[in-house]
């Protein structure tokens, strides 16, 4: 008998029969919450659309229907209220740009103190209303201890203004103001934020990434964060289509290759400490990602992007040590997250 | 009966906004206002207060978008800043007003920097006057008080965010008598918070959402005849008010012995106290002076302004804070109320970055007034000559070094040397 | 209506005193205003407290320009700030120091006041002899009453004890009581002339 082999295994495909219900995709219940519901103005193939559905259905699973999101300015929300139209399914408020984190401190509060703590809080924005511009709301959200789920849908950039530089836009990328030219390969290396990592200094209950690709581990991780109370943050890669120059029908794939090749890594923390880091599966050089998107293509122009190339590997490689992504090994044979740190400020060598 | 206290403003704004019954507080310490938030935050911990969220903020943006938060979701809220901090908010501020957000917020006004000044005028509510919010004046500690009760009232009934303005230091800092209302006058006047529309499982709605050119000026607009209401429904609140706690305060306008005046000065805040004892000595002296008060400068109280002044023939607008190249802001508003009316308006600068609104100054002014040598836009005890040498310093390109600074060296405040 | 000004130096409790002179005169039932005139937080600068107290309620909201009566709580303000500013010859002047009114340079000062009008009182020795700090301000209040009569000490007195609880009070108070006697001692006397003026 031949032997079968699961390459997809740890994610559930939608509607696994062989699955207990109980393992199964929030996706797979009819009776889903379907938070952002169809009929919304996302381009096609928009990871953040994906993302925030699997996210905010299973947020709603998890809090019996009982969920109040507050939204950031950004494609996700701008797509999905074009007046007099909603897309949404659950109370939702959109505010401003940069405080969509104080927003659902404010919420939180007001139920806090009308007794009805059953209704969970959602924050939610893109890279740049988290990482950049509301990051001063989100670190008071964090430091307070505020009851609150805050889903960083990342596609790297300011998409909705047409796709300008962000601190979350990693190095080499081309974005409308980091052209490639010469002397400038895109944008700059040795910048840019980790929010994980600013998250996890904070020590707050619960910080993990995810990516589109593997949308049940994304739905695991709403789940675990919604078992917790305080502050807690995911960041979801969400690959953009336009933004990125990749095929619509390739953002899963995409999402995929950020992953295996090491440049995103997808791990969980409680209290300031990685507690699981999921693994490579089938280790793939940064060139295959790279490949898929037009924001790189100046590296395969000519015959000058090779060292830009080998220095992205490089922090791909060093990902992969820093986190175990290869071994999914972490703890005692992990090296100490300050020492990894100490040595990324070094920069690269 | 009320017992009047002999209180310090700050505390008196506190306990009256307490017995408001507001579920959530957020507030970032800002002089001079932050005597009302640490009397609140005691006032909280210590289950006086109860149930309220007292959060503290990272900034005042955040204390605005915790407000709008926590008001989006039925929960009365409140907050109180100051200057640099109601201009770091603003972009909040309209979105509250633009959303409907029934917020009371108290400002302690101060002077906006460049250069930094911690003292009393008006420039921050003044560089926020056309944020939707409804704006009202205090002339005493006493009003401070009784307009935040009112304020409460009119926002939740009109779906609009109120701001009470109340000089800072000079009111805020202040110990004078005043009578705090009590627990069950203020929940007789004010019913819990029932919002129009809330975030809610039961009933999702969605708010916020991007509106285009065909439907934004009607949105906008619903402002507008928002606060249209608000000019009708604040002389309603504030006659309950009189009936049930037995004074006068608040409502549109306030006018002193402006009967038969041939010249009244309008102003807005404490400095109306001043004004009256200037009044009384004026008409002493056989002058027919009045003085009026304006209340509510957001909505503009145009139909009562044309009726206290059409007889009048002149008006001199003393104002706390001015328009950068052109001159007087409430002036403005004023000459609109009066347009088609025979009266001359003359603008009075005064009080700036807390310079004291004397007597003596005011009616050397007056004198100049009486004598038609008063300019159109007058800087009350504005030291030209000083101003002109600083000016002359910093002609021909030269480098003429910071102005602060030279004028402070001039005034002998700041040493020249070693000392 | 009758007008105070304290002048000292940020820490020392001017504004307090204000405020606790407002305090006892609402106490007698008459209307008062007590505010500062002072920048930011800070121990050690120059600060300037109102106090007015009438029959009638007070509406002026400018600082006093026109004093009845002068405290200084600190006489290194004295040849720094204009802390006579405005005051008429009737006017009251108490001051905190143990030196006669001349060692303090101030002799043109008498030349023109009258004399059981100027009193010059160790308020800070009497405060740290009760509350171990130089804290003046609660004896420079019984000095004033003793001077002024502008309230009465048991007025005073209810009004330390509202604004400090327990043992911090009665220190205050017991303060206020010993500068009242001392005051009144030496303005029988005949004020200036003998034991702490001259």
């Amino acid at each position: 008998m031949s032997e079968v082999r699961y390459y997809q295994t740890g994610t559930f495909a939608s509607g696994n029969r062989l699955l207990a219900d109980e393992a199964a995709s929030a996706q797979a219940d009819p009776g889903r919450a379907n938070a952002i519901t169809k009929g919304h103005r996302a381009c096609q193939g928009c990871g953040e659309a994906l993302g925030a559905r699997y996210a905010l259905d299973a947020a709603l699973a998890a809090a019996g229907g009982r969920v109040i999101a507050a939204n950031a300015t950004g494609c996700l929300e701008v797509f999905s209220t074009p007046f007099p139209e909603s897309s949404w399914r659950l109370p939702w408020i959109h505010s401003l740009f940069a405080n969509a984190p104080a927003v659902a401190t404010g919420i939180a509060a007001a139920l806090r103190a009308q007794g009805r703590t059953d209704i969970r809080v959602v924050g939610q924005g893109g890279d740049g209303g988290t990482v950049d511009i509301g990051l001063a709301c989100l670190s008071g959200m964090f430091e307070r201890g505020d009851d609150v789920l805050y889903l960083c849908y990342d596609n790297e950039a300011y998409m909705n203004t047409g796709v300008q530089r962000s601190a979350a836009t990693p190095p080499a990328a081309r974005t409308a103001t980091t052209e490639p030219l010469p002397g400038h390969p895109g944008n700059a290396f040795g910048q840019g934020k980790n929010l994980p990592l600013i998250a996890m200094a904070h020590e707050i209950p619960y910080v993990a990434t995810a990516t589109v690709a593997e949308l049940r581990d994304l739905e695991r991780k709403v789940e675990r964060a919604m078992e917790l109370h305080g502050p807690r943050y995911i960041h979801v890669l969400v690959p953009c289509p336009l933004g990125w120059g990749s095929e619509p029908r390739e953002t899963i794939e995409v999402a995929r290759l950020a992953k295996e090749t090491g440049l995103f890594p997808v791990f969980e923390a409680e209290g300031g400490e990685v507690t699981g880091v999921s693994p490579i599966r089938r280790l793939r050089p940064v060139e295959d990602y790279l490949r898929r998107q037009r924001r790189y293509a100046h590296l395969f122009a000519d015959g000058t992007g090779a060292e830009t190339i080998a220095r992205l590997q490089r922090t791909a490689d060093r990902n992969i040590e820093r986190f175990g992504l290869l071994d999914g090994e972490h703890g005692s044979q992990r090296r100490p997250l300050l020492e990894v740190l100490a040595e990324a400020d070094r920069g690269p060598q | 009966m009320a017992v009047a206290s002999q209180l310090e403003g700050s505390l008196a704004v506190a306990r009256t906004v307490a017995r408001c019954r507001p579920q959530v507080i957020c507030a970032y310490p800002i002089t001079p206002q932050t005597h009302i938030v640490e009397a609140l935050s005691r006032i909280v911990a210590s289950g006086e207060l109860a149930p309220c969220e007292f959060v503290n903020v990272e900034s005042e943006f955040a204390a605005m978008s915790v407000a709008i938060g926590a008001s989006a979701t039925g929960a009365r809220a409140y907050t109180a800043t100051a200057s640099q901090g109601l201009l770091y908010m603003a972009e909040a501020l309209f979105n509250a007003s633009g959303l409907g957000l029934p917020i009371v917020m108290t400002v302690a006004n101060r002077a906006i920097g460049a250069p930094i000044n911690i003292w009393n005028d008006h420039s921050d509510a003044m560089a926020l006057r056309d944020c939707g919010w409804v704006q009202l004046y205090a002339t005493s500690n006493q009003e401070a008080a009784d307009m935040h009760v009112q304020a409460f009232r009119l926002a939740e009934r009109c779906s609009l965010p109120v701001m009470v303005c109340m000089d800072g230091f000079v009111l805020t800092h202040a110990v004078e008598p005043v009578e705090l209302p009590e627990q069950e006058p203020v929940d007789a006047y004010l019913p819990p918070f029932r919002p129009r529309q809330v975030l809610d499982p039961e009933d999702p709605v969605t708010m916020g959402a991007l509106v285009g050119p065909e439907a934004y000026t009607e949105v906008r607009y619903l402002a507008h005849a928002k606060q249209g209401e608000a000019l009708d429904e604040i002389p309603v609140l504030a006659t309950d008010f009189a009936a049930r706690f037995g004074r006068a305060s608040g409502g549109l306008i306030e006018t002193y012995r402006c009967e038969g005046a041939d010249t009244v000065i309008v102003a807005l805040g404490s400095v109306f106290g001043t004004l009256q004892e200037l009044v009384d000595e004026r008409r002493a002296q056989g002058a027919r002076l009045g003085a009026l008060a304006i209340k509510s400068f957001r909505p503009f109280p145009v139909g009562e302004l044309r009726a206290a002044l059409s007889s009048t023939r002149g008006v001199i607008v003393l104002e706390r804070a001015f328009s950068v190249g052109v001159g007087g802001i409430v002036t403005g508003d004023v000459r609109a109320a009066l347009a088609g009316v025979d009266v001359d308006t003359a603008t009075v600068i005064a009080g700036l970055g807390g310079r004291a609104i004397t007597r003596s100054s005011l009616h050397a002014m007056l004198d100049r007034h009486e004598q038609g040598a008063l300019q159109p836009v007058h800087f009350l005890d504005l030291d030209i000559d000083l101003v002109e040498r600083e000016l002359a310093r910093h002609r021909d390109g030269e480098r003429g070094g910071p102005h602060a600074e030279n004028i402070l060296r001039e005034l002998g405040i700041v040493a020249a040397g070693p000392v | 209506m009758f007008e105070v000004r304290f002048h000292g130096r940020g820490g020392q409790g001017a504004v307090t005193a204000a405020e606790l002179l407002a305090l006892a005169a609402f106490d007698e039932g008459l209307q008062a205003q007590a505010f500062p005139s002072f920048g930011s937080e800070r121990m050690g600068a120059p600060v300037a407290a109102f106090c007015r107290i009438d029959e009638t309620p007070i509406r002026r909201r400018e600082p006093v320009a026109a004093p009845d009566a002068v405290v200084i709580q600190d006489p290194t303000l004295l040849h720094h700030v204009e802390v006579f500013g405005g005051l008429a010859a009737e006017g009251y002047v108490l001051i905190n120091t143990s030196r006669s009114v001349r060692e303090l340079g101030l002799g043109e000062l008498l030349e023109r006041h009258t004399h059981n009008r100027v009193l010059t009182l160790p308020a800070g020795e009497l405060a740290r002899a009760r509350l171990g700090r130089p804290i003046p301000n609660a004896a420079l209040l019984g000095a004033l009453v003793a001077l002024t009569g502008l309230v009465s000490l048991s007025s005073l007195e209810r009004a330390i004890r509202e604004r400090f609880s327990g043992s911090a009070g009665e220190a205050n108070v017991l303060a206020a009581r010993d500068a009242q006697l001392l005051a009144s001692t030496r303005l029988v006397r005949g004020g200036l002339g003998v034991g702490g003026g001259g």
